[in-house]
Formats: structure tokens, C-alpha cells, sequence
């Protein structure tokens, strides 16, 4: 028995011809927030499936709170909490009944149910649309109805599929900060995002996914550590891409341990800005931005800036 | 520790794997239903009941008595009790595909509910049972209705209703099952139009609802014989007439395998449906 509450070994998974997942392993440990990201089509949905039971690896074993998957699908979980990418929230229940009704699920009685509903709404911040329905409600709220439907059996460990895309500013914020909350009670999360802020800000650990395969794991401060130079410079304006190509500023890039195009923005990346910088102050008609190399440089870096075909 | 073990996919076609776990879901399809309760009893009998004033009076009058065959002999009866003890088949044939079809394939695809209640411990082997089982169970409410106003219009008194009454509901979950090997197959609503017009309009024609089977040509009737609602309406009718259905035994077994049979292939096709 490993300490581990979750664990994925070699897992695969094809459709067809093609490889979605492929020899994935990750571990979660109690407490842990693990999240993975990666471009659309790597992988995330079905290896969320794969863990949930709804669709059979094609190789590879899984595991969770002791149990094998998917062997043991329902009894683990009853003890999962899972907010999907896509809000399934019943549209004719109230949200007070949509919790009643979901904890009948689990086999829980009204009787055990109704007692959590106002901490749950309160939790999710809703406590003024107990009785509305999910159509009345706001893309933020009805991903909080979700999550607080998702915590309705006390679950051990939460799985979440992107759970803020597409949500404005303060409702991201908001559900950051219920997530926090729920690490703090000693709740593990299993999350998939598209945003590297939400990965920084949420996750002790990272998986990067490309192609169904993991290209690095690791804490988050570790892996641009490992793989970026500490500082970025963009560079905007008439004549950045002249310093990327021509032959003249061969001297200014040989400044940056590397240089990267994209669109009409040049990227340094650099161990040393200040040299750069001054260099760069001679060119007046450009723009320049300096910053700590951050995720969104990792990520692109290891997967690459090109838009994906179902991206 | 061991570390690959390759997992072997279970087949679609495995035995159904069913627990309690369907009756929550059965239960939330209920709790849904109660709030539209007043409004879906006023659609669901009153279809029925316009065929029945506008065929069982207006051609009643023109038809008179239909003669229909009983162990006792031959028997004459209004043409209003012939056409109610086969109508009611058709509604409870109706109310069944109706919801196992486009309520179930809104549940299924268009709302997800079916992928929320699979986050959760319940199987999809359940969720299939309690869909179908729900179904029936609509088609046991619209017949309950309807048979309220037969008995209000004294259309029957016999004792045997009561009995017609389970075998109506056996009659929607037959139904409820076929229906639900179309839902799973089902991309789109517009895929039921074919159903109902290329499968079950033509059937309330072949299986003696309207008229007597015995109008229909040799090879037609030979059809006519296995489908699912001539067994139907051959069980329920006689108890109409405070008779006992002749070969009751073989309708039933019929109806049964259909629902075994249909049951079992839909649960297939959907599990093959989800299994993306």
C-alpha cells in the first residue's frame, strides 16, 4: 500500500489509430493540489475519464484510496468530487434541490442531505439563489452550484476539469479562492486548466501534457527553474523583428540566452537583463516589457507556440 | 508492486449489472415529472381521448357492433369498447416511446444529466434501468387517466380492468425498452420522426387497435401476429370485455422477450455510446 491517496500507472488509451494517452503515470498525495495542463487534445479529458471509471485504459492500472479501477468504480467514487468541464447541473431543480437531489446519488437520505445544503450554497456563495434555477444563474455561479454539488459526500479528493474556463476576472478569483479554501481543510484536487495563473497560484505540482505524454513534472517555481532563463524581455514596435533576424543585431541577441518570434513580439530570454536593456534603449521606437519568466513561457516553450488544430 | 497491468475492456454485450443505485435517478426523473404533473395529464389524455369521442362515436354509430372472437365463442360488442380496450395500448405504447425517447435523449445528450449522475456512484447499467423503468411508469400514469374517463363514460365496468391495469404497464416498459435501443443509436430528435412514422404509426394500424385483425391479408396478418402490440392489445382487450385473453401465456412470453431482447441491446448500444 503506497501513502499515495491516487496513482496512475502507464496508462494509455487509443482510439483507433490514434494514441490520446500514452504510458501516463502521476501520483496525488492527501493534501496535494496536482494540476495538469497542456494545449486542447492532450490528453486531459480522457485521462479525467480514464480515473473516473467512465472509459477503460487501454493499458496501465489505477488506483485510488486503496481500490482498483474501474473494478471498484462506485465505491471509489463515492468518495471523489468531480466539477466536469461541461456544467450538468439539473435546469428544472432549484439549487437547493439540485444538491438534495445529487446526494441521493451517493446514497445519502434527505435527512443526512438537507442539513448540508445551507453551509454548501454558503460555501459556494449563493445562498441568495437557494431556491433559482441554474438557467437564472451567472457562468460563475452556476460553476460554484458544481463545485458545492461536487463537495455534497464530503468527498477525500476533488477532480476538476478546467473548472474557470470561461468565466470573467472576479469569478475566477472567486472560485480560487473557495479551492484554497478547501486545501486548507485537507482536501486533495486533482485540476485541469488552460490558465497558468490558476496552475501557479493552485497547484504544488505540476503535469505538463502534450500529444498524451508527459513532457515534465514538477513545482511550478522548480520547472521554469529548470527549463527557462529567470527573465523575459518583449519587445513590440517598428523594426522588433529586424532584432530577431538581421544580420546587423546579431550582437544585440547574442545578449539573450535565446530569442523567440511571435506574431510582431520578439521574447528575450536572458540571465542578465541589464545588458540587454541598455542595448535595447538605443532602438527609441520600441516597446520593450520586463518580467520573471513565468509559466505561460514554460508551457509554450515545451509545447510549442502554434496554434493546435482543434485548439 | 505490480505495474502494468493491462486492463481488459468488458465487453458491451456483458450481462446488465444492476443494483438499487437506479431508484435515485428514477426518483429525480419523479421529482422533475411532479412539477409539470397538471399539464402533462392534460396532454397525455387528451390525444387519447379525442380519438376515442371522434372514432368510437362518429365511426361507432356508422360501425355498430364488431364482432371479436372469445373462448366462450364468438361475441358482438359496441364498436367504442373494441376501439378503447386497443387504444389504450397505443397510449400506453405512446406515453412509453414518448419518454424514452425525446425526455430520455434530452436527459441523455442535450441536458448531460446522465454524465453528472455517473461522476456520482451509479452505474450506467442503472441509469438505462431507471430510464426505462420511468417510462413504464409514465405509461402506467396516462393509462390510469384515461382509463379514469372510460370508466367515467361507462365505456367498462369489468372487473378485470384491474388486471389490465400491470399489464399495461408490462405493456409500456416492452415499449419503453424498444424505444431506448433507438435513443441510444439517436443523434438528434429528428431521428425519432422516423420511429414513430416508419415504425409505431404503422403498427397501431397492423395490430388491431382500430379495426379487427381479421380484415388484414393472410401475409400481413402473419406479421401482424409477432408484433409487440398485437400481443398487447390481444392480452388487454378480453379484459375489457370481462374475458379471459385466448393463448394468454404466448402474448406474454412474446412481450417478454421483446423487453428482455430490447432491454438488453439497448443497454449495449449506450454502454458503447459512452464508452467515447
Amino acid at each position: 500500500m503506497s501513502a499515495n491517496l491516487f496513482e496512475c500507472q502507464h496508462l494509455a488509451k487509443r482510439y483507433g489509430g490514434n494514441t490520446v494517452v500514452d504510458d501516463l503515470s502521476f501520483s496525488i498525495a492527501p493534501g496535494e493540489c496536482l494540476g495538469v495542463i497542456g494545449p486542447n487534445g492532450a490528453g486531459k479529458t480522457t485521462t479525467i475519464r480514464m480515473c473516473l471509471g467512465l472509459t477503460t485504459p487501454d493499458a496501465g492500472r489505477i488506483t485510488a484510496f486503496g481500490l482498483d479501477m474501474p473494478r471498484d468504480a462506485l465505491a471509489i467514487k463515492a468518495q471523489l468530487g468531480v466539477v466536469s468541464q461541461i456544467d450538468t447541473l439539473d435546469p428544472d431543480f432549484s439549487c437547493a434541490e439540485n444538491l438534495l437531489v445529487y446526494g441521493r446519488y451517493f446514497g445519502m437520505s434527505a435527512a443526512q442531505i438537507r442539513p448540508r445544503i445551507p453551509q454548501l450554497l454558503e460555501f459556494a456563495a449563493l445562498s441568495h439563489k437557494a431556491d433559482a434555477k441554474p438557467g437564472e444563474l451567472s457562468g460563475g455561479m452556476k460553476r460554484r452550484l458544481s463545485l458545492a454539488r461536487a463537495l455534497v459526500n464530503d468527498p477525500r479528493l476533488l477532480m476538476l476539469d478546467e473548472p474557470t474556463t470561461g468565466l470573467d476576472p472576479q469569478a475566477r478569483h472567486l472560485m480560487w479562492e473557495r479551492l484554497q479554501l478547501l486545501l486548507q481543510q485537507g482536501k486533495s484536487i486533482l485540476l485541469t486548466t488552460h490558465f497558468m495563473d490558476e496552475a501557479e497560484r493552485l497547484c504544488s505540482r505540476l503535469l505538463v501534457l502534450d500529444h498524451g505524454r508527459k513532457i515534465a513534472e514538477g513545482r511550478p517555481r522548480e520547472l521554469i527553474a529548470q527549463h527557462l532563463e529567470p527573465d523575459v524581455v518583449e519587445v513590440y514596435g517598428n523594426g522588433a523583428l529586424a532584432l530577431a533576424q538581421a544580420e546587423e543585431h546579431a550582437a544585440l541577441r547574442a545578449l539573450a540566452a535565446r530569442v523567440e518570434v511571435s506574431g510582431e513580439t520578439v521574447f528575450f530570454y536572458t540571465a542578465q537583463a541589464l545588458p540587454l536593456l541598455a542595448a535595447l534603449g538605443q532602438h527609441h521606437q520600441l516597446r520593450t516589457l520586463h518580467r520573471p519568466a513565468n509559466l505561460e513561457d514554460l508551457f509554450l516553450k515545451l509545447t510549442g507556440r502554434q496554434i493546435r488544430e482543434d485548439g | 508492486m505490480n505495474t502494468t497491468t493491462v486492463a481488459t475492456t468488458p465487453s458491451h454485450w456483458a450481462a446488465p449489472r444492476l443494483s438499487g443505485r437506479w431508484w435515485p435517478v428514477f426518483l429525480r426523473n419523479l421529482l422533475v415529472w411532479k412539477k409539470l404533473a397538471i399539464p402533462s395529464l392534460v396532454g397525455n389524455i387528451a390525444e387519447p381521448l379525442m380519438w376515442l369521442v371522434a372514432f368510437g362515436y362518429g365511426m361507432g354509430a356508422l360501425v355498430g357492433q364488431v364482432t371479436i372472437a372469445t373462448p366462450q365463442g364468438n361475441m358482438a360488442v359496441p364498436y367504442i369498447l373494441f376501439l378503447a380496450s386497443g387504444s389504450i395500448c397505443m397510449s400506453a405504447m405512446n406515453a412509453a416511446s414518448f419518454e424514452a425517447l425525446y425526455s430520455a435523449f434530452s436527459r441523455m445528450h442535450v441536458q448531460k444529466t446522465w454524465d453528472g449522475i455517473m461522476n456520482a456512484p451509479v452505474s450506467l447499467d442503472d441509469v438505462v434501468l431507471a430510464e426505462m423503468l420511468w417510462a413504464g411508469f409514465k405509461a402506467l400514469f396516462s393509462v390510469t387517466a384515461i382509463m379514469a374517463v372510460m370508466l367515467g363514460l361507462g365505456i367498462s365496468h369489468s372487473p378485470k380492468l384491474l388486471l389490465a391495469w400491470p399489464v399495461l404497464l408490462g405493456v409500456g416498459i416492452t415499449f419503453s425498452c424498444i424505444a431506448l435501443v433507438f435513443n441510444a443509436l439517436a443523434q438528434g430528435y429528428d431521428f425519432f420522426t422516423y420511429y414513430f412514422t416508419l415504425f409505431l404509426t404503422p403498427m397501431m394500424f397492423l395490430s388491431g387497435v382500430f379495426f379487427p385483425r381479421e380484415q388484414l391479408p393472410g401475409v400481413v396478418r402473419a406479421i401482424s401476429d409477432w408484433l409487440p402490440l398485437t400481443n398487447a392489445v390481444e392480452l388487454v382487450r378480453p379484459l375489457f370485455m370481462d374475458q379471459w385473453p385466448e393463448q394468454a401465456w404466448l402474448h406474454a412470453a412474446v412481450l417478454l422477450a421483446y423487453t428482455v431482447a430490447a432491454f438488453w441491446l439497448a443497454l449495449a448500444l449506450t454502454r458503447k455510446r459512452f464508452a467515447r
